[in-house]
């Protein structure tokens, strides 16, 4: 049986267990929750692969299906359908598989959790990989907008998991919220989509001949750059990009593994798949992407310096999240798309495998997140220490581990697009090195800093929890020869070239800027040999610390405090729009609105008169009169007719 | 066929004005609340009949197929004529759908006087029912006061202490309203064409489309129809009754006031306004569409800060209501077919924010936001409706208004991209208020008030199930609810542009 006819199962599985543990929560045990909640994203998986290996057959061609009519009304048609080619395809891979892992780690990782938390958790766990895994399948906006909400949906719940803590809670909001936000742009994209061509369908936008390409010879109309700049806020707050990134670093207050899965692998790519998705529209619009381009460093190298002065193993996580997606859209903007998912890939390798290892660090210091009373973990902790070495070296960008290859593909597009942006992504990478081997050095070398329960407490964690992590080590190790650069191994290029046909078309409107083979290895010379350097001395520098003084000079104390972007946006947004809305309730409607209806009445001296009428029921009655006079006088013709 | 007796519009009118003047000589308390709650399941069963028999797809004339129509005042050419387009079917359907819900989500309240509450809460939705159905503008008028009246009683006789005063505002409000359009009405039938040699002139809805207006009449005719609309919508600057009365009223009136009498000003916007006045409707539509968009931005910051539950609910209501109001006014298709499904979706989604106030209030004895907190921990089901619930008020896809508030902003988008564009700011606003108010709600730790929470009864947890699948059915499948509809869009965008 051909496995692309079961690919509704895909979705339909996890909708199932979401359904089953949701409702069951307080019937069934732990074990069986932590066996549904898993097995169904397995099953997907599998399917996952088929349907994979159907994609990379010769002669594959995209399909559409249709399932029922969502929205049809005279010339406004949005069906229900999926769209099947090779993004997709590797996206259902991503989600499934690292899904799967971290779906197995969490039957560890919440243990302690009671039965009926245990069952709201893996059922909104699932939910979530529904609903991600509707947006990569959707046909059309309409569908992955559905897909697109239902995964900010799932991360409010999923951070205001521990929602006695109103901690929690605010940051889970605070991420809806600044979702809706791109949410806007999102819709607006739609609606002007619709106003142009009546349609949403991707098939239609991008395959007919009435789409995007009957445009093609006007580039950088209002339209093209209105609707691509308008999805791409969208992605901006989704992907947490400059200036919608802050949701994304309090989002760690949900449990670790959801940060693993929605908040460094999955949900927060969506904006990279958005724009991966809409290729020929952004290629059409240089404009837009120059935008997109300068963004995504800006956000690189902004959230990289936060990430230096930050001492909680988690935010550190966090700002490096924000960082690479920074990459993955600079990658997007200077045209090398295939270079953009093939990051989503290595980043969602190195990065899961991150968030879980410091997951099992925080699990085995008992909730502590401060790394300046870690140290020393590595004896106590060989395989999460390991693991989490791999994923360092990783994303560091150090050969042959995969963060390397596709990092080093987004940097080689950006050096033919302008050297300017090379120099920036390759300081930004820098900046990423020397972070990340602080991180290991202050966690896992040197001597332990806190209190003696706490490293009488030390343990390795469960073998659920340490197979995920071996698991996604190997991927971080060796993911990235999938994508070896063609002057290195002909061919090598593997995903580069299954991933082509869906950038065809774009590659053709902003037609080939290769570097020539020379630059290109002496590029990926540079970016190696800097990275290792910088990655020994962050390593040699820091792993014998045992003394933190708090900052001394000022530049030091505004990075640590995140450039207070949190504080201005609370100064100019949050505040005034309390004031605004007390100023609207107190003086405005009371006094103003209701003041002049109430002066009205006054002025007629009705008032207290008609209060007494009403209230013994004169005014009813008369109006009762009217209507029962009405009444008979209908009956009286009716009989007498 | 129960047809070939009496159509079923004219039998969702009798049941419920037959039963209701019956329930006034039921005096024992238990009974007459049995018996209401029996008087609206049977006319649910009827609507849903209606529903299923009438074949609107392969009947295209089927505005006619449920029109009945007798003799009453032959002499000045009114006459009692009933009749379901496919807007009238839903929302009598909605009407039908939302008592017996009522009567049994405030099944264990008691009552004094017992057998006058239930009777008008009947007389009410009989009312409601006849201004659905009217095909005759005195008809129409005599049912608008014939539903306003029961509900100017229920809020002052049953409620809270300011009720009285409450209830006079609401009354100043809507009988100016109500007054102002009798006016237009009488004026618009001098202008009608004669359909009968019996009189000159004549009432039906036909004669009215058709009435000839100059547009400087229209223009001044136009704000009198308007003003008893707007008042029951609200539309900005005419909504201070509102969080007044939703807050001093008892539960089951503000129920029907909040999910279906506001119905009645949007509906008689797209029915008795609209096409009336076509040359008015171009000229104003503007103005309109703006104090609209005002209103969404406005309440949606007001509804942030609010401490009572019960305005907090009219807050959101006159938020969403906005954009219904907004929506009406663009002329489109899209702006149409998404007001009409709102006024579905809204009804649903207010009467189960309505029933959840309602439970926490009689659970916990408090309605202030700041005193509630976590009871989630208390009451974990009713958590989980709550924020269904929310979410389908802020229109989260899969859930019933995403697709009634996208068709809304699309066509509102058509129309004139800046007003969608400072309208659409009230999806981020609305996640605001209702987030804020479910974390203050539900998540937090327990307090001295909610630690003694009861859990919710079996009734409640029904009654609630219903609403939450019906908001995942319409919001996954609301193709039915649209193909049921497009017939009026098409009619009443016909009689717009033509003219």
């Amino acid at each position: 049986m051909n496995a692309i006819q079961l690919i509704y199962l895909v979705p339909l599985l996890p909708l199932i267990g979401f359904l089953i543990n949701g409702l069951g929560r307080k019937s069934l045990s732990k074990t069986l929750i932590g066996i549904i909640g898993s097995g169904v994203i397995f099953i997907s998986f599998c399917i996952s692969v088929f349907i994979f290996l159907a994609v990379s057959k010769e002669g594959f061609t995209v399909q559409n299906i249709h399932y029922f009519d969502f929205i049809k009304f005279e010339k406004l048609h949005i069906p229900f359908e999926f769209q099947l080619d090779q993004l997709t395809a590797v996206f259902l891979l991503i989600i499934t598989g690292v899904g799967f892992l971290i779906h197995v780690y969490s039957t560890g990782y919440m243990k302690e959790e009671t039965p009926e938390g245990f069952g709201r958790y893996f059922s909104f766990l699932n939910l979530f990989v529904f609903f991600m895994l509707l947006l990569v399948l959707g046909g059309n906006y309409v569908i992955m907008y559905i897909g697109w909400e239902g995964i900010s949906l799932c991360s409010y719940l999923l951070i205001g998991f521990w929602f006695k803590d109103h901690e929690n809670n605010d940051a889970g909001k605070k991420s809806f919220i600044m979702n809706r936000i791109g949410d806007i742009g999102f819709l607006l994209a739609i609606f002007w989509l619709l106003s142009l061509f009546g349609t949403v369908s991707y098939h239609d936008l991008y395959n007919s001949q009435n789409g995007f390409i009957s445009l093609i010879t006007n580039v950088n109309t209002t339209d093209l750059v209105g609707i691509s700049l308008l999805f791409f806020l969208g992605a901006t707050a989704k992907s947490a990009q400059i200036p919608l990134y802050t949701w994304l670093p309090d989002a760690m207050a949900g449990p670790t593994p959801v940060s693993a899965l929605i908040h460094a692998a999955t949900m927060v790519t969506a904006g990279v798949y958005l724009v991966a998705r809409s290729n020929i529209l952004y290629s059409l619009a240089p404009a837009t992407m120059t935008v997109v381009a300068v963004i995504g460093l800006a956000t690189a190298i902004f959230a990289a310096v936060i990430a230096l002065k930050q001492n909680d193993i988690k935010k550190v996580l966090a700002y490096s999240t924000v960082s690479q997606l920074g990459y993955m859209f600079l990658g997007l903007g200077v045209g090398a798309y295939s270079a953009a998912v093939f990051h989503v890939m290595t980043h969602a390798f190195f990065k899961g495998l991150l968030f879980l290892a410091a997951g099992s660090v925080i699990h085995a210091m008992a909730g502590e997140q401060d790394i300046t009373k870690m140290g020393g973990l590595g004896k106590k902790m060989k395989v999460t220490y390991i693991t989490f070495l791999i994923a360092c070296i990783a994303i560091a960008g150090i050969p042959p581990f995969s963060g390397f290859f596709s990092k080093d593909e987004i940097l080689n597009a950006a050096f033919a697009s302008n050297p300017l942006l090379y120099a920036l992504g390759l300081g930004g990478a820098l900046l990423t090195a020397f972070y990340m081997f602080r991180l290991l050095a202050l966690t896992f070398a040197g001597k332990f800093r806190g209190t003696p329960e706490q490293e009488h407490h030390l343990h390795e964690s469960p073998s659920s929890m340490t197979v995920p992590l071996v698991i996604l080590g190997v991927l971080s190790a060796i993911g990235g020869f999938v994508g070896i650069p063609e002057v290195l191994v002909g061919n090598g290029n593997k995903i580069g070239d299954f991933l082509s046909p869906v950038f065809a078309h774009s590659a053709s409107i902003l037609g080939g800027h290769q570097n020539p083979h020379q630059t290109e290895i002496i590029l990926m010379g540079v970016t190696a040999i800097l990275s290792i350097i910088i990655s020994l001395w962050a390593w040699k520098k820091y792993k014998g610390k045992t003394a933190f003084a708090p900052e001394a000079n000022t530049l030091a104390r505004v990075i640590k405090n995140k450039f207070y972007v949190d504080e201005i946006y609370d100064f100019i947004f949050v505040k005034p729009y309390r004031s605004l809305a007390g100023f609207l309730n107190n003086i405005i409607d009371k006094k103003g609105i209701d003041g002049v209806v109430n002066g009205v009445g006054r002025s007629v001296n009705y008032g207290s008169r008609q209060l007494r009428l009403l209230q013994s029921g004169q005014v009813g009655s008369y109006l009762l009169l009217m209507v029962i006079g009405m009444l008979l006088l209908f009956i009286i013709q009716l009989f007498t007719k | 066929m129960l047809g070939t007796y009496f159509t079923f519009p004219e039998l969702l009118l009798w049941i419920p004005l037959v039963t209701g003047v019956a329930a006034i000589f039921i005096k024992n308390a238990r009974s007459v609340k049995r018996f209401a709650l029996i008087s609206s399941l049977a006319t649910l069963v009827v609507s849903i009949i209606s529903l299923c028999f009438t074949d609107i797809a392969h009947h295209p004339e089927y505005f006619y197929y449920n029109n009945v129509s007798y003799v009453w005042m032959p002499y000045i050419g009114s006459s009692f004529s009933v009749g379901l387009d496919g807007m009238g079917f839903l929302l009598t359907f909605l009407t039908a759908f939302s008592y017996p819900l009522i009567f049994a989500a405030t099944y264990k309240t008691e009552w004094k006087n017992a057998n006058a509450f239930f009777a008008l809460m009947l007389l009410s939705q009989a009312g409601i029912m006849g201004v659905f159905v009217a095909a005759d503008a005195l008809l129409f008028y005599f049912f608008w006061e014939l539903a306003l009246i029961p509900i100017y009683f229920l809020c002052s006789r049953w409620g809270e202490e300011k009720r009285i005063q409450a209830t006079f505002k609401f009354f100043i409000y809507t009988f100016t309203g109500s007054l102002l359009m009798l006016v237009g009405i009488i004026f618009v039938y001098l202008h009608t064409p004669a359909l009968s040699s019996d009189s000159a002139h004549s009432f039906s809805l036909n004669a009215f489309y058709h009435a000839t207006l100059q547009p400087s009449q229209q223009d001044w005719l136009f704000w009198l129809f308007f003003a008893a609309f707007a008042v029951k919508i609200p539309v900005w600057p005419l909504h201070t009754w509102q969080p007044f009365v939703y807050e001093q009223g008892n539960y089951p009136a503000v129920m029907v006031l909040s999910g279906l009498m506001v119905k009645m000003g949007v509906f008689g916007m797209i029915k008795w306004l609209l096409p009336i006045f076509p040359a008015a409707d171009e000229k104003f539509a503007d103005l309109v569409i703006i104090l609209s968009i005002i209103g969404i931005v406005y309440a949606s910051c007001i509804a942030l800060i609010q401490s009572d539950l019960k305005r907090f609910v009219a807050w959101t209501s006159i938020a969403h209501l906005g954009l219904m109001a907004a929506a009406i006014f663009v002329r489109n298709s899209s702006g149409l077919q998404g007001v009409i499904l709102e006024m579905l979706n809204h009804g649903i989604n207010i009467l189960a924010l309505w029933i959840v106030v309602d439970i926490i209030e009689k659970n916990t004895g408090v309605r202030k936001i700041s005193e509630l907190g976590g009871l989630a921990i208390k009451s974990p089901v009713l958590a989980m409706f709550l924020v269904v619930i929310a979410f389908a008020n802020i229109a989260l896809p899969l859930t019933n208004s995403f697709v009634s508030e996208f068709l809304m902003f699309n066509g509102l988008f058509e129309f004139n991209k800046w007003y969608a564009i400072v309208a659409i700011v009230g999806i981020v606003l609305s996640s605001v208020y209702m987030l804020s108010m479910v974390q203050k709600v539900l998540f937090g730790k327990l307090n001295t008030l909610t630690e003694k929470a009861q859990p919710m009864n079996a009734g409640h947890k029904i009654v609630l199930t219903v609403l939450v699948i019906s908001i995942l059915v319409l919001g996954i499948y609301p193709e039915p609810v649209i193909h049921l509809t497009q017939g009026t869009v098409t009619d009443i965008l016909r009689s717009v542009i033509v003219k």
